[in-house]
């Protein structure tokens, strides 16, 4: 919303400043977006006088002018043709920015002659569209002094300081300067000036009458129309076109400038037709039907659908009901009978349709928000007096259809709600005076329990709570008392749950194994999803803004993936990344999961004197998921690998931790397929778990089981089987393990070896296994014992013989 | 009687002018050894009458224990020498650059969000989380915000494709519906935050289509509009680390709260940059408000026995301001560069008792 600030104050008597204006106005919920006053940019310009015009020698269109600043003499090269001795104008001395070139004037030389300043037109100076030349001055212009001081009096509507200002939704009455100048007054910012809203009889009865559809009435509370004949469509008044251009509003004739003018003023779109091309002799408002199109004001034709309110003649219909006009009922510079319409429509219907057919039109956006119900008869005298002022002529009585006589909306009001919701104290009669000068009224007869009337353009209030608001906003957020909020525990109880705590331990966990944590978006291609085991069509955006961000992701490795890529790109050569965050199965409420994911590609470290850099393998990767599994309390050693994977990873080269059926993260290479795809190196690794499938530890409270120390010393023995090549280690553990489960603590596998001395098909895996004696040292021959129990477990279970044997 | 003066003479000079350990065990074994010059002499004795044996032997014992000190002290000075010998030998290029290990580093974002938890959870909220995929009813109805709503527009929705009864999911525009769910799953009184992911269509310099708010929802008897302002302005302090901050409170408009308050921090502008602090300048930082009847009976509580307030931030807002992050498209980049500038180290843990990157005390 753009006003200027002599607008405002034709509805505001005010004494404060702009500056002042603009501080209050943010702390009444107008939050100033911008303001813009020409006199700043204007502040370096000058007064002068030209002594003496001279053409330039070197150039035919050039004069050479001797320019007296009242302290001295400049000589200035003008272009202009009305430059002339005795004329006094503007000068901008050197240094000066110009606004409406957008240039600084430099001291220089045009063709040879010394310049020192330029002579500037209205265009120049950024607050008009003279084309003449340079601003001709009255003989009496003081000069010597800022241009300001005489452009403030001579230049007042083309100097007026701009104020835009951000609406909210609820506040369409301040979509014109009239209400904004009563939220101010309320303020204390000055008075409201009264307005002469008085009725017109009229003339004569109008040939053009309303026909309010019956199946759309609840639609069109109210609506008036009024014939004006006789009128001249010429260009508006000077102070019109200058408040319109100057809030962006291109003027364009005085009958559709004043439809523009009212709607900026009073926050009340008005729509003109030429009443000699209306046909028939009845504008009727209904529904649109299917197919009917209308070429609009914008010069586009739009398709109606059934839902659609228009306003229709014998021809059809021409005018979109609150959001835009037809282009064959328009006014144009001819018309000398215009009708005028002043309407009420329901706003959902006003917002349906026009976003339907994607019409952003000032009207509509007014109506969407809500107009003065009681508009379009209060309101109707004054503009019938104000398109006759302008465009003279003599207008009819008004046709109105529905009822004027609006119930205004009574809200039940304790004043006691003010303290009770915000802890102002705000008495009762400084209550009474901010909703009174709001426009609200007051039956104070219960004076525990107010009866307060909303004013007809307050759409947005609807209970006691709004009308605390108003209170308090006029009143001044300020006086709000900073109050502690009451604390339930004086040392408070964290905010994390358990379950909660694990994402932010994780984090932690793997940025100190040398990840770093990305936040990619939840979205990705169609393409990708399908790839990682998503692409469901419900999970895809039905108003993607790009392909790339338009469904949603089924796991985070695929983003990560394009995050090492993009790094690769950039020449970063080892990429740790990972992600915690949600990954969808279905777009139900339980579908979301969230999820822990990693990509390691290139080396595990920076390459440096002593270390090529070891190429980060999917061992990597399985001991960055077990050390996530064990950071959120599973119990690692009891965790069954499975080589069944996803399609995404590699087969033979990844694989599974369950706990029984639940898959609790798979781990390793990425398929080839898929790091060719990502435009990463073959032989990335990763790994991805969902956190919901962790179960929580079982262990309650803080103590951890008491901890059992041998005096005795442990023992270790080395063993090398020979296996089948595809017996996994991990059977060699286990079979160990059962061997002797009450002494074995530890095993290791320090070496896995096929070739010379093994036969084909056959491995050599060496391990060594941690004994820890229980009530007494290990005798030798105990430990032979051991031995042999470890050989023939591994023999059976295994088909293991010891290498050597 | 046998003069021993030059025997000892004789092996201390043998002593003093050995220059390794070998040479000096060489006289050791010449001396002392078992067919050594002394011990010789001491079977020598044998043939001397008893009392010069006894005065001989007493003699020779004598410069065997001097000739043994000797040897000792020698071997201390030779074994140092050989040490500092070895030492000046094992010298390594100590400015060769240190072992290269890997560092990782945490997300700005998540580390706001921690920031924002510590001081949320020392006022006595929890977390409360919900889906990112949510119902119209959740995302709108319930908080007020009918269909055809200029509300509703300002929102820029994502849709889901429509399910078999042609009802479309949206992605959530704002943590608010978590309010919603909070609201009629627990009685008051209520303290949760609710830190998220949510999303809107549009995609430029100053907004991403995914995006991080942090909501908050206190409802509890006589909760009133002063104590938002205590929390929220207790809150910025905190957050920016800066004491006596400037905290304004301005009125606006969200469809879920009446009355509605944006809170705006003091700063200054200075060469372009940013001072959070004292200025003649205000940043809009949040949203906030007393919860809106409507609201509250949406979700089954009674207006005249309940109120609360509601506030929602922006997490990527509060990092940009903070830590001087300049652009928001950033954050989703996942350029290494960026993450290791404006990551956290894993063991800078943010808390009250350490600090929320802000300094110390």
């Amino acid at each position: 919303m753009k006003f200027t600030f002599s607008w405002l104050c034709d509805h505001l008597d005010t004494n404060k400043s702009l500056r002042e204006i603009c501080d209050v106005l943010p702390m009444l919920g107008l939050e100033v977006e911008d303001l813009y006053n020409p006199l700043d940019a204007l502040a370096p310009f000058r007064i002068v006088e030209i002594v003496e015009a001279n053409q330039h020698p070197d150039a035919d269109r050039l004069r050479v002018c001797r320019v007296s600043t009242g302290e001295g003499e400049l000589q200035i090269v003008c272009g202009a043709e009305n430059a002339r001795a005795g004329l006094r104008t503007v000068l901008a001395p050197v240094g000066t920015h110009v606004p409406g070139s957008d240039t600084v004037i430099k001291q220089g030389k045009i063709r040879g002659q010394t310049s020192e300043g330029m002579l500037c037109s209205l265009s120049e100076l950024g607050i008009g569209e003279d084309h003449e030349g340079i601003i001709e001055l009255p003989f009496d212009a003081p000069v010597g002094t800022g241009f300001t001081g005489f452009a403030q009096t001579e230049y007042a509507g083309l100097v007026d300081p701009v104020i835009e200002i951000a609406i909210t939704p609820n506040r369409g009455d301040c979509l014109g300067v009239r209400g904004i100048a009563r939220d101010l007054a309320a303020a204390g910012c000055g008075t409201l000036k009264d307005i002469d809203f008085s009725s017109e009889d009229g003339e004569f009865a109008s040939s053009l009458t309303w026909h309010i559809d019956e199946e759309v009435s609840s639609l069109v509370p109210l609506i008036s129309g009024r014939l004006f004949e006789g009128v001249s469509n010429g260009s508006s008044p000077t102070w019109m076109a200058q408040r319109l251009t100057a809030v962006g509003q291109r003027p364009i004739s005085a009958l559709v400038d004043i439809t523009n003018y009212v709607m900026i003023d009073l926050g009340r779109p008005l729509h003109a037709y030429d009443a000699d091309k209306v046909s028939g002799e009845k504008l009727t408002v209904r529904f649109a039907q299917v197919g009917e199109q209308l070429l609009a004001l914008n010069e586009k034709t739009y398709h109606c659908g059934s839902d659609m309110l228009v306003i229709s003649d014998a021809d059809g219909p021409d005018d979109l009901a609150g959001i835009m006009g037809g282009e064959r009922t328009g006014v144009s510079d001819t018309t000398t009978r215009m009708f005028l319409e002043i309407a009420i429509f329901n706003a959902t219907n006003v917002a349906t349709t026009g976003r339907k057919l994607n019409i952003h039109s000032d009207a509509r956006y007014r109506f969407e928000r809500g107009l003065d119900a009681t508009s379009p008869v209060q309101m109707a005298g004054y503009i019938a007096r104000l398109v006759q002022s302008v465009c003279g002529g003599r207008f009819s009585q008004l046709i109105v259809n529905g009822t004027a006589d609006v119930q205004p909306k009574m809200i039940t009001f304790p004043p006691a709600r003010t303290k009770a919701l915000t802890g102002i104290d705000c008495p009762d009669d400084r209550q009474e005076k901010i909703l009174t000068d709001l426009g609200f009224s007051i039956d104070k007869r219960q004076p525990e329990s107010w009866q307060v009337a909303v004013p007809s353009w307050r759409n947005d209030i609807d209970g006691p709570a709004d009308l605390v608001e108003e209170v308090i906003r006029i009143h001044g957020y300020d006086n709000l008392e900073m109050t502690a909020l009451p604390r339930d525990h004086y040392i408070a109880r964290p905010a994390f749950s358990s379950l909660q705590l694990r994402p932010v331990l994780v984090r932690r966990l793997l940025a100190g194994r040398g990840l770093t944590e990305a936040v990619t978006f939840s979205f990705l291609r169609p393409e990708e999803a399908q790839m990682f085991g998503g692409g469901k069509e419900a999970l895809g955006l039905a108003n993607p803004i790009s392909t790339e961000l338009s469904m949603m992701r089924p796991s985070l490795l695929p983003n990560l993936l394009s995050a090492a890529g993009r790094n690769l790109n950039r020449a970063e050569s080892d990429i740790r990344l990972f992600e915690v965050g949600p990954v969808f199965l279905d777009p139900s409420e339980t579908g979301q999961r969230t999820a822990i994911g990693a990509v390691r590609v290139g080396a595990t470290n920076r390459k440096d004197w002593q270390d090529a850099g070891r190429a980060a393998d999917l061992f990597d990767a399985k001991s960055d998921l077990l050390a996530v599994l064990d950071c959120l309390g599973v119990r690692t050693q009891n965790l069954m690998v499975s080589t069944e994977v996803p399609d995404w990873m590699h087969p033979g080269r990844s694989g599974q931790f369950m706990l029984g059926k639940t898959m609790l993260g798979c781990f390793g290479e990425l398929h080839p397929q898929i790091c060719v795809d990502y435009d990463v190196p073959v032989g990335a690794v990763g790994f991805e778990l969902w956190l919901d499938n962790i179960p929580l530890p079982r262990h309650k409270g803080p103590a951890k089981p008491l901890l059992k120390l041998s005096s005795l010393q442990p023992v270790t023995r080395d063993f090398a089987f020979i296996v089948d090549e595809t017996v996994p280690a991990q059977s060699l553990i286990d079979a160990i393990r059962r061997a002797s489960r009450d002494v074995v603590t530890d095993i290791s596998v320090f070496d896995v070896y096929q070739g010379k001395g093994i036969e084909d098909g056959r491995k050599s895996v060496a391990l060594t296994v941690t004994l820890q004696p229980k009530d007494a040292t290990f005798s030798e021959s105990d430990l032979i014992v051991l031995s042999d129990q470890i050989t023939a477990t591994v023999g059976k279970n295994c088909g293991g013989v010891l290498r050597g044997a | 009687m046998t003069d021993t003066g030059p025997l000892k003479a004789e092996l201390i000079a043998a002593i003093a002018a050995t220059e390794t350990l070998e040479q000096l065990e060489t006289v050791r074994l010449n001396a002392l050894g078992k067919k050594g010059l002394i011990s010789s002499q001491l079977k020598a004795l044998g043939g001397l009458a008893p009392d010069e044996r006894r005065q001989a032997g007493q003699a020779l014992n004598v410069v065997k224990e001097e000739i043994g000190v000797a040897l000792a002290e020698r071997q201390a000075v030779l074994k140092r020498a050989e040490l500092a010998d070895k030492l000046a030998s094992e010298t390594i290029d100590v400015s060769l650059p240190a072992r290269a290990t890997a560092d990782g580093r945490t997300h700005p974002l998540s580390r706001t969000i921690e920031e924002i938890s510590a001081i949320f959870s020392d006022m006595g909220f929890s977390i409360a989380e919900g889906p990112d995929i949510e119902t119209d009813f959740y995302n709108f109805t319930a908080l007020n915000i009918p269909p055809e709503h200029p509300a509703r527009q300002e929102h820029d929705t994502f849709y889901l494709n429509p399910d078999e009864t042609g009802t479309r999911p949206v992605l959530r525009t704002h943590t608010s519906p978590v309010q919603i769910r909070t609201m009629l799953n627990t009685p008051p009184p209520i303290r949760i935050i609710v830190p998220g992911r949510t999303y809107r269509s549009d995609h430029d310099a100053t907004h991403s289509p995914m995006f991080h708010q942090c909501e908050g929802l206190v409802i509890g008897e006589g909760i009133h509009m002063g104590h938002l302002k205590g929390c929220l302005i207790d809150f910025c302090r905190a957050f920016f680390g800066v004491k006596d901050l400037p905290v304004r409170f301005r009125p606006s408009f969200f469809p879920f709260t009446e009355p509605s308050a944006e809170v705006d921090i003091g700063c200054r502008r200075v060469d372009g940059g940013l001072e959070i602090g004292a200025g003649d300048d205000w940043l809009e930082i949040l949203g906030s408000g007393m919860v809106n009847p409507k609201v509250l009976e949406n979700c089954g509580l009674n207006s005249d026995e309940v109120q609360g307030f509601a506030f929602g931030m922006g997490v990527e807002r509060l990092a940009m301001l903070k830590y001087g992050i300049p652009d928001l498209r950033t954050f989703y980049e996942s350029d290494l560069r960026w993450l290791k500038h404006y990551g956290f180290m894993p063991v800078d843990v943010p808390g009250l008792h350490t600090g929320l990157g802000t300094g110390g005390a």
